[in-house]
């Protein structure tokens, strides 16, 4: 006899961080018999969240905010009973490992540096409104900050970078995803040889990007500071970029800089170009944004996309010209390919759908696809409407109560099997990110999920084509070559760049007005 | 700016505040880190935190 339970358990004052916390219910989620988990700190929004799921129990109820809470709802009490149990087991495994290794479990960032004195970084990604108050506190023990905390108020930012300054130090953030400071990966950072670029980043995804095409042409960095998307306002006036850049230039191991960033205000632009001027040493600045144009000025090159900055900087590194590319392969082998494409899709099948885990690389997408195809619909841009879509899967409103889509493909395949649907969409446009902090297996998580909307189309007498590229190294843990096997077996048609991809995508959409703006007249 | 370039010529070592992910991950690269058992000051009210840190209440262990 069975019949469906709730049960919660409420664990007082018993701090995880959400990333745990997900991670654990999804764990859960996937028990015998289990409908439904949660695993959260009982936070007014976390309340919400669990109310709308219907598992708001009593329990749930009068825990407060420092309390862990669990709920499980199951087809019968002793699944639940299970779940409850595998979730003590998890928290036990944790607190035994912690507490095996022998070490010290400092509940403070001075008690921190008391065990470890020599300490000179202090990487902070606790919840957003808290961190300025660390981040202070360890700029004030003159340490270096990397804030992956977001929503920090502008104030703040500014205060911080202000007091960073003053003493010298970094503050990279908030909002840093990728840092990478003598060879070590910081946050989601790929496995990246040593070598002599240098980096100051506004963008994580974007960072990943670049270093990574950059690998793959046997080029390596010396440091990739970020400095969190705001820098470069009028508000924060660069002081990071300007800070970083700095540092960079008087680094023996940097021969070439990289910058990479959204259009700057134009007074910060001029202030930032000064000063790459000033460091005489080649400069590459990758702006996105709809109105850049690549340019040559001296030792200073402007680009308008991530892969660009890469071959625009191995150009300058060998002392060539760049002459800005495309594609990679043969403008013949693209229009064939994409012409044959075109041809196991229905007549009404013209749209592009868009499903990105990086917030950069969705960016750079809607900058590449709309001069081609025209508007797109995009959660970038509130309120913009068009036939194609660009999803940024990594935002706030799709990661409320959920895994942030590098980590868990949970909400990316839900979107997948959703876009397959529509009877207008031609392709799915995926990035595919590996590296420190990415899951596990990034491309066997999407896999099935496009196996499945593809034979659905077949069934239909249609088919959908799938097209990624995917940001690894072949150091990276997850293996470049096998995640792009495992796609290309799938059907996917992997591009080398998040911008190839984007312009294959145009060409499969757009047809031949779009094939000959890009890869010129051609046969027939 | 001497901070940067002497951070440059050292071994990075890393205290690590919020997700312990991060901090695994530098530990399996043989980074020296720390990991901070942090949990929300002032019972996890961000307005009552900030009024405290701007007293310069710490509330410290």
């Amino acid at each position: 006899m069975t019949a469906e339970t709730i049960r919660a358990v409420v664990k007082p004052s018993a701090y995880q961080d959400s990333v745990t916390l997900l991670l654990l219910a999804r764990q859960l989620r996937s028990g015998t018999g289990v409908l439904e988990a949660a695993a959260l700190m009982a936070t007014p929004a976390n309340r919400e969240l669990l109310a709308q799921s219907g598992l708001f129990t009593p329990e749930a109820a009068a825990a407060g905010v420092n309390d862990l809470v669990i709920v499980i709802r199951a087809d019968s009490a002793a699944a639940a009973d299970a779940a409850l149990a595998q979730a003590e087991a998890f928290f036990t495994a944790r607190q035994k490992r912690l507490e095996g290794a022998g070490r010290a479990l400092p509940r403070t960032l001075e008690s921190a540096r008391r065990h470890l004195p020599d300490a000179n970084l202090v990487v902070i990604s606790v919840p957003g409104p808290f961190a300025a108050r660390e981040a202070r506190k360890a700029l004030s023990l003159g340490l270096h900050v990397m804030l992956f905390s977001d929503n920090v108020a502008l104030e703040d930012e500014v205060a911080l970078k202000q007091l960073a300054v003053r003493k010298g130090l970094l503050l990279m953030g908030p909002d840093c995803g990728t840092a990478i400071l003598n060879g070590v990966p910081l946050g989601f950072a790929n496995a990246m040889p040593r070598g002599r670029v240098g980096f100051v980043a506004a963008s994580g995804t974007g960072l990943q990007q670049v270093t990574c095409l950059l690998a793959a042409r046997g080029e390596g960095v010396s440091q990739a500071i970020g400095v969190g998307g705001r820098d470069m306002t009028e508000k924060v006036g660069g002081l990071m970029t300007l800070q970083a850049l700095d540092a960079l230039g008087a680094d023996p191991a940097t021969e070439l800089i990289i910058v990479i960033g959204k259009p700057p205000a134009p007074a910060i632009r001029e202030r930032v170009e000064a000063r790459l001027r000033a460091l005489k040493k080649p400069c590459v600045m990758a702006l996105l944004g709809r109105e850049v144009k690549a340019r040559q000025d001296g030792a200073l090159t402007t680009v308008a996309t991530l892969e660009d900055a890469s071959e625009a900087a191995i150009a300058m590194l060998h002392g060539m010209a760049w002459i800005p590319r495309p594609f990679s392969a043969p403008p013949g082998e693209i229009r064939g390919r994409v012409q044959a494409v075109r041809q196991t899709l229905a007549p009404e099948q013209r749209a592009v759908r868009a499903l990105y885990a990086g917030g950069t690389l969705a960016y750079e997408a809607v900058l590449i696809l709309e001069p081609l195809l025209g508007p797109i619909a995009t959660n970038l841009t509130p309120g913009s409407v068009g036939r194609h879509s660009v999803l940024d899967l990594g935002a706030d409103e799709f990661t409320v109560g959920r895994a942030h889509p590098m980590l868990d493909a949970t909400v990316r395949v839900e979107a997948i099997r959703r876009s397959a649907r529509e009877p207008d969409v031609a392709m799915l446009l995926l990035d595919v990110v590996l590296g420190h902090g990415a899951a596990a297996d990034p491309a066997g998580d999407l896999v099935p999920a496009i196996e499945a909307v593809r034979a659905e189309a077949r069934a239909q007498g249609r088919d959908l084509a799938v097209l990624a590229s995917v940001i690894g190294t072949a150091g990276d843990a997850q293996g470049l070559e096998a995640q792009v096997a495992r796609l290309e077996a799938a059907g996917v048609w992997v591009l080398p760049s998040n911008a190839q991809a984007a312009r294959t995508a145009a060409c499969i959409a757009g047809g031949d007005p779009v094939m000959r703006s890009l890869l010129g007249p051609g046969e027939a | 700016m001497a901070g940067i370039r002497d951070l440059f010529r050292q071994e990075v070592r890393v205290i690590n505040l919020g997700l312990e992910a991060f901090a695994l991950e530098l530990e399996r690269l043989g980074v020296p880190v720390i990991h901070v058992a942090w949990s929300p000051p002032a019972g996890g009210d961000p307005r009552k935190a900030a009024l405290l840190a701007a007293l310069g209440d710490e509330e410290e262990e």
